[in-house]
């Protein structure tokens, strides 16, 4: 549906995207992910002609943006991410331009007003002024542009920022009911907000694609070891003589006693069934006497993915932070499956003892 | 191009432009038509238009400050980008809108040389020559301001801007009776303009050779015309800017001359305009 090719954008000489490539099949929900400032704005307005690309180009269903833009544009809705209205309208008014502005006329535009107008639930508003309207619901009139005139593919470029949280569980839905009919593209640093609606999942960092993949499919291929941390009041040879045994521990690291006399105790473990290799833990601790006074469990996340990912081609400390900052953002979407789910990861860590402290802290 | 040009004409009589620019240029030929045909008991219209010209001054960039800076300030020119018509339809389209506002007060005035015609002797063709070449010479002005209202995001300064170029091309005439007749006067002049305008190309292209390049290549010539002959640049300057001046093409309708020649410039001046318009949108999208 979509092809990019190569697609390079310098602003002056600073590179906003740089040689990215990627093709996007039809239906489903695709999300862009990436720290603030990585380029999915500039990935997005190139592939609707907003922003010519410096070179590469954009195929959008066969038709080239910048060779063919009228016929690839009619077969594109896009609400930027500040939603483009006129605020001196009604919903009604606005919507009425930009239909025509897409070539409907006479019934068959009221008809298609009516039918995204319902979609998006804008109904009660319709007559407002749009200046009056909530952000939330400017949102949505921004959408519901988006949606006229039925185009195949719909880019939407942080449709959630700034709505509160039921707001932003409204337009998530929204998304996900486009995602039945059309295909959906849409822009978030959020990751939870991704993992939860998309199909797939496009990492972007400092302009490039650094992963393009399933959810899932991202969690498998690059899942970091899982985690487990143990604490006990045993002598700490003891400890490291009884985990000996255990296979498929690839990273063992003791902090030494504190003033409670107890000791913590890191394992890394290659494992994906991290409860077989917990089971064995338990086990060679009660084997050898000792006390498990406590053990958690932490599994690798897409956020962890995310963090080493961005953070790869990111050495700047804030960069990191920033990035942290919007995994903790999505702490709370994120399944409890595991007692304990800290985020911290190697990678986090090796960023700064402050990032570090502040995952922890969670 | 459509839906762009009903759009920009509900949008100017919503924000009450189309109001205020249509009363004003009524309320001030109306006081020139009082004090020249009803007062002075002349017979000739013309003569009011003549000195209303002025006026555009203050009312086109009225009109014209928000077409462009306006949808930049509130990022619906992304809407305007990423719709399926093309940056010349936007712009036609918006033109069209506001040569529309200004045709409503025109078709106002254009009953005035009737109405006089009922109670004295009008000679109507000079007087509808002048008024064509009126609504020409605002359509041409309109271009000015809507390639200014372009340049920025901010309505005053389109605004600004727009009445100190008009002011200056009003003036022109008088002003070139000022500058340099002598021939090393206007090789001076054309050599800092060959040098603004290589800046104006790097600025725009970023190149900066090419810059350099038209740069020198128009110093070159104007070296060579002047080791050839001097002459041809005495009194250059004042000519050119007499020849550029939009309204003094203007009087030659009122002097009762209907100036084929003024009509194809006051065209080819508004084209131009539209033009750089189209190009200044399409700018920003490699920017």
């Amino acid at each position: 549906m979509i092809q990019a090719e190569h697609l390079t954008k310098y602003y002056g000489d600073i590179p906003a995207v740089v040689d990215l490539s990627f093709t996007i099949g039809e239906g489903h929900v695709y999300g862009f992910l990436g720290p603030n400032g990585a380029g999915k704005s500039t990935t997005m307005n190139l592939m609707t002609g907003c922003l010519s690309a410096t070179e590469g180009r954009v195929l959008i269903d066969g038709k080239d943006i910048f060779e063919n833009p009228k016929e690839a544009k009619r077969r594109i809705g896009y609400l930027p991410e500040q939603p483009p209205l006129y605020l001196g309208e009604t919903p009604e008014e606005y919507l009425k331009f930009v239909g025509e502005a897409k070539g409907l006329r006479g019934t068959a535009l009221r008809d298609d007003i009516e039918r995204v107008i319902q979609e998006t639930g804008i109904a009660e508003m319709r007559r407002r002024r749009i200046s009056a309207l909530s952000k939330g619901y400017k949102q949505r009139v921004g959408i519901a542009q988006a949606l006229l005139g039925n185009p195949r593919v719909i880019i939407l470029d942080e449709p959630t920022v700034g709505l509160d949280p039921i707001q932003i569980i409204g337009i998530r839905d929204l998304i996900r009911d486009l995602g039945r009919s059309h295909t959906v593209i849409f822009s978030s640093h959020i990751l939870s907000e991704v993992q939860t609606i998309c199909d797939e999942i496009l990492i972007i960092a400092h302009g490039k694609l650094v992963a393009f993949d399933t959810p899932e499919g991202l969690e498998k291929k690059l899942l970091s070891p899982g985690q487990i941390t143990l604490v006990t009041d045993a002598d700490p040879e003891a400890v490291q003589a009884a985990l000996a045994e255990i296979s498929h521990i690839n990273g063992m690291d003791i902090q030494p006693q504190d003033e409670d006399n107890l000791i913590t105790v890191q394992l890394n473990t290659d494992q994906e069934d991290i409860h077989g290799v917990s089971r064995q833990v338990f086990q060679a601790f009660a084997g050898a006497g000792i006390d498990l006074l406590e053990m958690s469990l932490k599994k690798a996340s897409l956020e962890d993915i995310f963090l080493e990912l961005t953070e790869d081609s990111a050495p700047e400390e804030a960069e990191a932070g920033e990035a942290v900052g919007a995994a903790e953002a999505a702490e709370g979407g994120q399944p409890a499956e595991i007692a304990a789910t800290s985020t911290s990861t190697e990678t986090a860590e090796e960023a700064g003892a402050e990032t570090g402290e502040e995952e922890n802290a969670v | 191009m459509m839906a762009v040009c009903r759009h920009e004409l509900k949008s100017c009589f919503h924000t009450l432009t189309a109001w205020v620019f249509g009363a004003f240029l009524l309320v001030f030929v109306g006081i020139w038509a009082m004090r020249y045909n009803i007062q002075a008991a002349m017979s000739s219209f013309e003569y009011v238009l003549g000195n209303s010209t002025v006026l555009f001054a203050v009312l086109i960039p009225l009109l014209t400050m928000r077409s462009i800076a306006e949808e930049r300030k509130q990022k619906t020119d992304q809407l305007l980008y990423s719709l399926p018509i093309s940056t010349t339809e936007v712009v036609l389209g918006k033109y069209l809108a506001l040569l529309a506002v200004f045709l409503v007060p025109l078709a106002v005035i254009a009953l005035y040389p009737l109405i006089f015609a009922q109670y004295g002797e009008v000679y109507l063709p000079t007087s509808y020559g002048s008024l064509f070449a009126f609504f020409l010479l605002g359509a041409s002005l309109i271009a000015v301001g809507v390639f200014l209202s372009s340049l920025t995001e901010n309505q005053g300064m389109a605004a600004g801007i727009g009445v100190a170029v008009i002011l200056l091309n009003y003036y022109s005439v008088s002003l070139s009776e000022y500058v340099s007749q002598s021939a090393t006067g206007t090789v001076a002049v054309l050599v800092v303009l060959a040098v603004l305008l290589g800046l104006l190309v790097r600025q725009l292209t970023r190149n900066g050779n090419l810059a350099y390049g038209v740069s020198f290549v128009l110093i070159a010539v104007i070296t060579v015309v002047l080791w050839r002959d001097s002459t041809l640049f005495e009194g250059l300057l004042p000519r050119v800017m007499a020849q550029l001046s939009l309204f003094e093409r203007f009087y030659t309708f009122v002097n009762g001359i209907f100036d084929l020649t003024a009509v194809v410039y006051y065209l080819t001046v508004t084209a131009f305009f539209l033009f750089l318009t189209v190009q200044s949108l399409e700018k920003r999208r490699y920017n």
